[in-house]
């Protein structure tokens, strides 16, 4: 079968690609267009690791068809600093070492960012199930629950 | 998360630091690359076979279809991987290659539901799952057996016929016992004795990244990219396998996505190289998440008999210990670590610790975070609750009252030198989380408190490392170990500290099999201990090197020169006047003073000296869900010497939530098939972040004697005393006790129904 076209808008720029009906959004981002920051770490929207967003709600791009992405707004983790500046998420995660391994995380910082345009105070029990699709094997989420809910009050702090 | 303060002197600039990580921008912006990351011009796809019968002859293999199928460019079965015969046992650390070999490829037998059978490569990843259903293989169907209870039995199915218990064919394959003292003795003086059966079930490490590599071959060299806990490992087993001798080989370890032990073998890696030589070209693998499920090492299900006794006053006089452990496809179980560690925190005159190793037909064991430890303390830890309440003790009392100290005498062989495991309970007993109140039974829900403790070996072994001093002062060090949870940043204190330089002056890089010298796993708690080692001895022969330098330079004896907050300084006044040299400066003149200024220490590290630790756990009991949640743990622990306490934490933190999924919710489910029900993320149910609470970590710092930082492995110890600490809560909670994981809602709705009397 042809391979479709799909124009799309990634982190900010145009973007088209070719793909099969079937492929998911993940393995055109990790192949042809060599965004390998997002992980695939089940392949069935079970651990988060994949997590973008899509016209700013998080998805698991291995649940999404990749030509679903015709005319969206697709963000990924290679969006998420600007240039060499790091988002404040980013960097209270290095700060407070809210990771261990690294391979969880794109996908954790992409839903926490989500959480916190939604919800700028959010109480532990709400980052605990906003990030509940996000598995983490390394860290026990200790520290990237405490990592969110800083980067929160810093950022209300700087809004003031 | 609270932090004590060192119980040794602490005036250092850098070690103990909450520095942030080398690695860390490129692993929150999503550029690390990790084995999967990785691509090549010309690259094409590798996919397995796998048997879908847990226990089959294999009769015939005809590839002849998946070969002419369009795409496909090369098809392998075990005739193309190096047969390693039976009756010979070629040991590559604790890995068998007879096992080794058969577990890459099945061979005369496929012994698991997963079990590798062929694998393609072909242009596309379909393409070569595709093939892979074209291959034809004959199966002879044979009975299986998974549990390690009915692999025992006489009269099982048999997996090897070459292994003999007591003279006769067994699925016994191994047996190691511990003895100290005279054990019937022992619980002769006893007042109490109590005795229990325990089982667990097979748990997986569940690493979020699944197996990877990437392979080319070109001119009969390979260059491996390859997820692993140890590059050096992925070289010499692929040398085994493959017959392609270790300097032909390059292993390049990619960032790694959790491991937990499970990376301290290969799957893949042997058969993409053999691929990309038949092919000639690049061959990439990445296993799914149930081909990770099915087919690599969860650790091992157990059964097991533990038997204590002690005096009314609560001192124990004796304690047995049988641990029947399964170890899958191929002998391997953690027997070491189960019998070994799971009377070790304690002083007991009197033991007798056995083990049994079992094959079943389930995918081969691989090492689980002080492998074997967690299930030997699972069921050790709750006879000791069992004591306590039957002596009417606290049951942290009864542990201080028994703890190994400096000179106890372990049953496993060694006499501790000064360890701080009393320490840890002590800590523990007046913390304010032993001492708040529990909330009262509410709403249907009630409530309880646990403790336990643990042991674990650590690990020396074998550690290189290089620290070259660039022109501009800067510092590169190259060590040989995959940086699997923060440790490059402890190596960067640690070169930081020891040159009295900035620490972001220290980049710190993993080096690949073909620039650093030989290193061992990442793997046993050793990294930051045997790194710390090898640095500070490479560190402290460059500073020897900087001093002769400035000596040069101001024409005076080495010996007058001293190394100060970074820079040179004449050692007093004798010496004679000059401004101090700084790194920078030295560096800038290496070239006329000697040449480049560097050097590397090789060395088998010795002295690792075991961890101890002891948790506090706090749960909520649903009586009508059967829902267990864990409302507070807390886990104090002895690290010897906090290097980089955010990362130390960080391994508390993450063993205690492994643990509490071991407890409550996570194992293999077989179906009637003998095929894993279970093999995703969905049904195999690892801790989300909204079922657990915040982890808190005490870390108490008892400095190792035998370490220049003091250093004692931190990684493993966490996972030991969880699977106690939440059964003891569950029990203070309930007044009803559980001898089998997981306590699993189902599992705890069950036990709620059963009469009392019946326990």
């Amino acid at each position: 079968m042809a391979k479709l076209h799909v124009s799309t808008t990634i982190n900010g720029e145009p973007q088209e690609f070719l793909c099969d009906a079937e492929q998911s959004m993940l393995d055109v981002l990790r192949g042809p267009l060599g965004l390998t920051g997002s992980k695939e770490g089940c392949g069935s929207g079970d651990c988060g690791a994949c997590t973008i967003t899509v016209n700013g709600r998080i998805v698991c791009s291995c649940l999404m068809l990749a030509a679903e992405a015709e005319g969206q707004e697709i963000g990924t983790i290679e969006g998420m600093a600007k240039g060499e500046t790091l988002h404040p998420l980013q960097q209270k995660f290095l700060e407070q070492a809210a990771l261990q391994c690294g391979i969880c995380t794109p996908g954790v910082l992409m839903a926490a960012k989500s959480l916190l345009e939604r919800n700028p105070n959010p109480t532990e029990h709400d980052v605990r199930f906003w990030l509940a699709g996000n598995l983490c094997r390394c860290t026990g989420y200790d520290k990237i629950i405490r990592a969110v809910m800083d980067t929160a009050a810093d950022m209300r702090g700087a809004a003031r | 998360m609270s932090t004590k303060e060192s119980t040794g002197a602490n005036d250092n600039k850098w070690i103990g630091q909450r520095t942030i990580r080398p690695d860390g921008a490129d692993k929150v912006t999503g550029r690390a690359a990790y084995a999967a990351d990785t691509t090549m011009p010309g690259m094409i796809w590798g996919k397995v076979l796998r048997s879908p019968h847990p226990h089959a002859k294999i009769k015939s293999i005809n590839t002849k279809k998946a070969e002419a199928h369009p795409g496909v460019k090369a098809v392998i079965t075990a005739k193309d991987i190096v047969d390693f015969p039976l009756d010979k046992s070629v040991m590559l650390g604790i890995q068998d290659m007879r096992w080794m070999c058969r577990n890459v490829m099945a061979r005369e037998k496929a012994l698991f539901a997963g079990h590798p059978v062929a694998a393609v490569a072909a242009t596309t990843e379909k393409i070569a799952a595709e093939a892979c259903k074209l291959i034809e293989v004959e199966y002879e169907v044979l009975p299986f057996v998974i549990d390690v209870e009915e692999a025992m039995k006489p009269g099982a199915p048999v997996l090897h016929d070459f292994v003999k218990f007591e003279g006769k064919p067994s699925n016994i394959s191994g047996t190691l016992e511990h003895k100290l003292g005279d054990v019937d003795a022992g619980f002769a003086k006893a007042d109490v004795v109590i005795e229990r059966t325990f089982r667990t079930q097979p748990v997986h490490q569940g690493y979020i990244e699944p197996h990877a590599c990437l392979v080319s071959v070109s001119d009969g060299k390979a260059t491996i990219w390859s997820s692993s806990q140890g590059q050096f490992m992925v070289r010499a087993m692929c040398a085994y396998l493959t017959g392609i001798p270790q300097n032909d080989i390059r292993a390049i370890p990619a960032e790694i996505g959790g491991g937990f032990g499970g990376k301290t073998i290969i799957y893949l890696e042997p058969l993409a190289l053999v691929l990309a030589k038949k092919t000639g070209r690049p061959v990439k693998m990445v296993m799914t998440r149930t081909e990770v499920f099915h087919a690599s090492g969860p650790t091992s299900g157990s059964y097991s008999k533990i038997k204590i006794g002690a005096m009314k006053d609560g001192t124990l006089v004796a304690a047995r210990g049988t641990f029947c452990l399964q170890a899958g496809a191929f002998p391997g179980s953690p027997i070491r670590g189960a019998a070994g560690c799971a009377f070790a925190p304690y002083n007991i005159p009197n033991v007798y610790s056995e083990g049994f190793d079992v094959v079943s037909n389930r995918s081969k064991v691989a090492a689980y975070r002080a492998p074997g430890a967690p299930i030997g303390a699972y069921g050790v830890e709750c006879v000791m609750d069992e004591i306590a309440e039957a002596l009417k003790m606290d049951p942290l009392q009864l542990r201080l009252k028994n703890a190994a100290r400096m000179g106890t005498k372990a049953a496993h062989g060694p006499v501790f030198p000064r360890i701080g495991f009393v320490e840890t309970i002590e800590e523990a007993a007046k913390h304010a989380h032993y001492k708040t109140p529990l909330p009262k039974p509410k709403d249907g829900k009630v409530y309880g408190r646990g403790v336990a403790s643990g042991f674990w070996f650590n690990a020396g072994g074998e550690s290189s490392a290089q620290v070259n001093i660039n022109e501009d002062g800067t510092v590169v060090v190259i060590t040989g170990h995959p940086d699997i949870g923060g440790s490059r940043a402890s190596t960067a204190n640690i070169t930081a500290e020891i040159l009295g330089i900035d620490y972001k002056k220290v980049s710190v890089l993993i080096g690949d099999t073909s620039v650093i010298g030989f290193s061992n796993l990442t793997g046993g708690s050793r990294v930051t201990y045997a790194s710390a080692m090898v640095v500070t001895q490479s560190t402290e022969n460059v500073i020897t090197i900087l001093k002769e330098r400035a000596a040069k330079i101001w024409k005076i004896d080495p010996e007058a020169v001293v190394w100060e907050n970074g820079e040179a300084r004449p050692a007093g006044a004798n010496a004679g006047k000059f401004e101090p040299l700084s790194l920078g400066q030295i560096a800038a003149q290496a070239s006329a003073t000697g040449g480049p200024i560097g050097a590397g220490k090789q060395l088998n590290t010795t002295g690792a000296e075991g961890g101890f630790a002891t948790h506090l756990c706090d749960v909520e009991v649903d009586v009508a869900l059967g829902i267990v949640r864990v409302l507070r743990y807390t886990s104090f622990q002895d690290v010897g010497r906090a290097i980089h306490p955010s990362y130390v934490e960080g391994q508390m933190q993450g063993g205690a939530a492994q643990g509490i999924g071991w407890a409550l919710s996570e194992e293999y489910i077989f179906d009637k098939n003998g095929k894993l029900d279970n093999p995703s993320f969905l049904d195999y149910r690892m801790p989300v972040s909204s079922d657990l609470p915040m982890l808190d970590s005490v870390i108490i710092e008892v400095p190792n004697p035998k370490h220049p930082q003091g250093v004692r492995g931190v990684g493993e110890v966490p996972l030991v005393p969880p699977l106690g600490a939440v059964s003891n809560a569950i029990y203070n909670a309930l007044g009803r006790r559980f001898y089998s994981l997981p306590m699993s809602p189902p599992k705890v709705l069950a036990t709620l129904d059963l009469p009392q009397a019946a326990e």
